[in-house]
């Protein structure tokens, strides 16, 4: 059971919270313009990092909030929480923002349209990448 | 007791090779998939001048941690014909193998609690019969009849409201299925070489030459990918993406019992999937932890959900003592079906996404890997599973058949 520092609760059990996968990943701006290749990029690829991994967390029995945190997916660490739309707080976040690579650039680009809202319903990043990682009962 | 009172350590099954300086292919991953592979590299293809590389110990990855499943009741026809190729490779393994992994064929259930469920069960069976797999909806009297221990009351949560049936599916002692073949690849001149761990690959342009180790470079013409968890690391080694999720995936045995459990009972709406070891061990599994994960463990929370259901509907497993449990690292897709084909990088191959339910694919994983590696295309059971169906969109959603973790 990990235990999951909420920014606007405080610390809570694992049990509390839904998984949203990879963080910093931006709705494409012109979805009408994309190959097969980047709407499958879209929907389908994600980062499997093994070690530093940025990914969202939904408070779904508390707050109702959506937030991201930096976490070791060797040793579940967890390293750092830090608001939607901030770009990824270590190292690695740096080198990408830098070079403006679409990873961690879209979230803030896009930050509004693309950043999961508060209901959790919105149409786009949120349903798919629950999709991407479903709760439980996955395959 | 002194070690020299020790009876001999009984014969080994394969050498233990020093790894050469080339190969006409190169499998990572010595679990049951890559072993597969390899034993039909050399059996249908005669490529023997090939190895396994193995980071750990011999099938010490998903290959140990599985909870032994066997079945072919997949809803879609591309999954009905390989597994239920798989299944029939099952029947005659044993004796071409020459080793007795304990196949057991007593049959699996897949329980119905909703409405929903029922009509999605009776759904597959017609697609299952319409495929020649064997499949039957019973109701929850003969559900009773062929489990006497399965409470089939309106008292619980969600009641058994009927099941599906394979007679013909089961379980197999999963570490002497690694053995097996690992003897027969030995025997054919494979090398199959443990303590290996493949750190980067080699180039020439697009197209792999060779694989670096911790244990030195080796060259060779082609590398197949069977890594299961690790996939999207090598993937990324390599120079290309997997949309695949790696996750935590649980399961645990109880202490020895007399025999009480006579079939497999799968559950995927509660949760939980049982079956009695040869040994007398009750075998549970439970689900994916939602993180990804490559930890080897998940969350002890995971495991009192799926033990909360196996009480629910086993009242007499109330009083067992848990043993152990452990957890192993799969690799899942977003339509619950595996990638057996070709990769961007030229004579490169990958075999993975299997995801919770790969144990029971071995064979038909091995023969049709080997068959793409062999004649770089792939063969018609596993044509299907290619990775340009995510580009196409040409899923294979088996998450009606697949979605419990089996
Ligand atoms: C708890 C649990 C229960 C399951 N229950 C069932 C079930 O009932 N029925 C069913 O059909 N399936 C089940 N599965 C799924 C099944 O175990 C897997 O789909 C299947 O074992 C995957 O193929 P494999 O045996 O080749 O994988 P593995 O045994 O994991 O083999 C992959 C190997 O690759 C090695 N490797 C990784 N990286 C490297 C590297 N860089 N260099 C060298 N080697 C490397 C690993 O060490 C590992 O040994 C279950 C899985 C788990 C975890
Ligand atoms: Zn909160």
């Amino acid at each position: 059971m990990l235990l999951i520092s909420c920014p606007n609760c405080g610390s809570r059990d694992e049990t509390e919270f839904h998984y949203g996968g990879q963080a910093h990943v931006a709705y494409p701006e012109n979805p009408n313009e994309l190959t097969d290749r980047e709407w499958a990029e879209y929907l389908f690829y994600r980062d499997n990092t093994k070690g530093a991994f940025a990914e969202r967390w939904l408070h779904s029995t508390g707050c109702r909030q959506w937030f991201n945190m930096l976490r070791d997916t060797v040793t579940y660490e967890i390293q750092a929480i830090y608001p939607m739309g901030s770009p990824r707080p270590d190292a690695a976040g740096k080198v990408t923002a830098d070079t403006g690579t679409a990873s961690t650039a879209a979230d803030s680009t896009t930050t509004g349209s693309a950043s999961p809202d508060i209901s959790g319903t919105s149409s786009s990043p949120t349903s798919i990448s629950s999709t991407t990682a479903p709760e439980g009962a996955t395959p | 007791m002194s070690a020299d009172l020790l009876p001999e350590h009984p014969d080994f099954l394969w050498r233990n090779p020093e790894p050469k300086s080339s190969y006409d292919a190169v499998i990572v991953g010595g679990g049951g998939h890559g072993l597969a592979t390899a034993y039909f590299l050399a059996k249908n293809h005669g490529m023997t001048n090939i190895a396994v590389l193995e980071k750990g110990w011999l099938a010490g990855g998903n290959m140990a941690r599985n909870t032994t499943i066997i079945r072919s009741n997949y809803l879609w026809d591309e999954s009905a014909a390989i597994y239920e190729h798989a299944l029939k490779l099952w029947e005659i393994l044993p004796e071409e193998l020459e080793y007795d992994f304990l196949f057991s064929q007593r049959g699996v259930m897949n329980l119905a609690h909703t409405l929903g469920d029922v009509r999605e069960s009776m759904r597959r069976v017609g697609a299952n019969k319409l495929n020649g797999v064997d499949a039957e909806w019973l109701d929850p009297q003969q559900v009773k009849e062929l489990c006497p221990i399965l409470n089939i009351s309106d008292n619980i949560r969600y009641p058994v409201m009927g099941a599906t049936y394979q007679p013909r599916a089961g379980i197999a002692k999963h570490d002497h299925v690694a053995w097996a073949f690992a003897r027969k690849c030995d025997e054919m001149g494979v090398d199959i070489i443990q303590n290996c761990e493949v750190t980067g690959f080699v180039k020439d342009g697009n197209r792999v030459v060779g694989v670096k180790t911790n244990r030195g470079t080796i060259n060779t013409e082609k590398v197949g990918l069977a890594a299961a968890g690790h996939s999207s690391v090598l993937a990324e080694m390599a120079g290309f993406r997997l949309p695949i999720q790696s996750h935590p995936l649980q399961a645990l045995v109880s202490e020895l019992h007399e025999p009480v459990h006579p079939t497999v009972v799968m559950s995927n709406h509660v949760h939980v999937y049982v079956s009695q070891a040869h040994k007398g061990e009750l075998v549970m599994g439970a689900g994916v932890d939602s993180y990804n994960g490559y930890g080897q463990r998940g969350s002890f929370h995971v495991i009192e959900h799926q033990m909360a259901a196996a009480v629910e509907l086993f009242p007499i497993f109330a009083r067992a003592h848990v043993l152990r449990t452990w957890g192993g690292i799969v690799d899942t897709t977003l339509d619950a079906s595996p990638i057996v084909g070709n990769t961007p990088v030229e004579n490169m191959f990958v075999n993975c996404g299997w995801g919770t339910g790969g144990f029971k694919a071995t064979p038909a994983a091995g023969m049709t890997f080997a068959h793409n590696i062999a004649t770089g295309e792939p063969h018609r059971l596993n044509k299907p599973f290619a990775l340009e169906r995510f580009e196409t969109g040409a899923l294979i959603d088996e998450h009606g058949a697949a979605a419990v973790a089996h």
